[in-house]
């Protein structure tokens, strides 16, 4: 098998891209997405970590049941709150969705 | 010899390449609607990372729910809202140099950690099985199952209440 450092900093790396992509986007979706990639990132050291370390193997696997089941959660919301933005202000452009400033 | 075993031992660097080349694309391309494809491949890579660590329950989750499910709503939500295609709309802001930089430093400081931690790790690697998760889930887990099942079902009673229309 490969270390587990080496898995350790793929993740890390696919949360950095997550964290650009968020920081970056001005699309709502492409934010979404880019949520979506660092979900999985923290995921993948969950799976890591229960199969390598001594820590109980069950515990890292149930966690990440329990995650991919709240990011399909954020995921369904946020979509709809998409769908609610874009039919009453017609863009769905971070920049311009400003009605909670003033 | 087994052949997870061999596509771990050879085959895993290319997943990783492929999954971060597919999430690079993601975050970068300017029209939306082909991010949502590169997150589609980047979800299958990550679940072929869960196939090679054994975790063979959470990679059939992942390609249940992530690459079939939440692309469908993704992709429904682009379709939904218009003038997304259009190449002349920026789609990412002012900000792209520093939040490299930030992205950059987290990257730097987490692998110079990374590098000095020493893990505690096991003489014989274990694979769990979906029925082991299932006994665990009804078992020492089961008060977080019912909290999550009654979080999703409010979920959904939420989502169909913001996305209805109100005519």
């Amino acid at each position: 098998m490969i270390p587990l450092n080496h898995i350790v900093v793929f993740a890390v790396l696919l949360f950095a891209i997550g964290l650009f992509g968020t920081l970056t986007r001005r699309h709502v979706v492409g934010i979404l997405i880019s949520i979506e990639l660092m979900i999985n990132a923290a995921n993948i050291n969950f799976i890591a970590f229960s199969r390598y370390t001594k820590a109980s193997p069950e515990v890292g696997q149930i966690f990440a049941v329990f995650i991919v089941v709240l990011a399909a959660i954020a995921a369904a919301v946020g979509l709809a709150i998409v769908v609610a933005i874009y039919r009453n202000q017609k863009t769905i452009y971070t920049d311009e969705i400003d009605i909670l400033k003033w | 010899m087994d052949v997870l075993t061999l596509i771990a031992k050879f085959g895993i660097y290319f997943i990783f390449a492929f999954t971060l080349s597919a999430a690079l694309l993601s975050v970068t391309v300017q029209n939306i609607f082909h991010a949502a494809l590169g997150l589609a491949f980047a979800l299958m890579g990550v679940a072929g990372v869960f196939f090679v660590l054994h975790a063979d329950f959470l990679g059939a989750i992942q390609i249940l729910l992530y690459v079939g499910a939440i692309m469908i709503l993704l992709i429904f939500a682009v379709m939904l809202t218009s003038h997304i295609g259009d190449a002349s709309v920026h789609t990412s802001n002012r900000q792209v140099y520093p939040a490299m930089i930030l992205s950059l430093l987290l990257v730097y400081l987490l692998v110079r950690q990374i590098g000095k931690v020493t893990w505690q790790l096991k003489e014989t690697l274990t694979s769990i099985d979906a029925v082991e998760i299932g006994k665990q889930l009804m078992g020492p887990y089961v008060l977080p199952f019912e909290i999550i099942s009654v979080v999703l079902v409010v979920a959904l009673i939420g989502t169909i209440v913001i996305a209805r229309s109100d005519s």
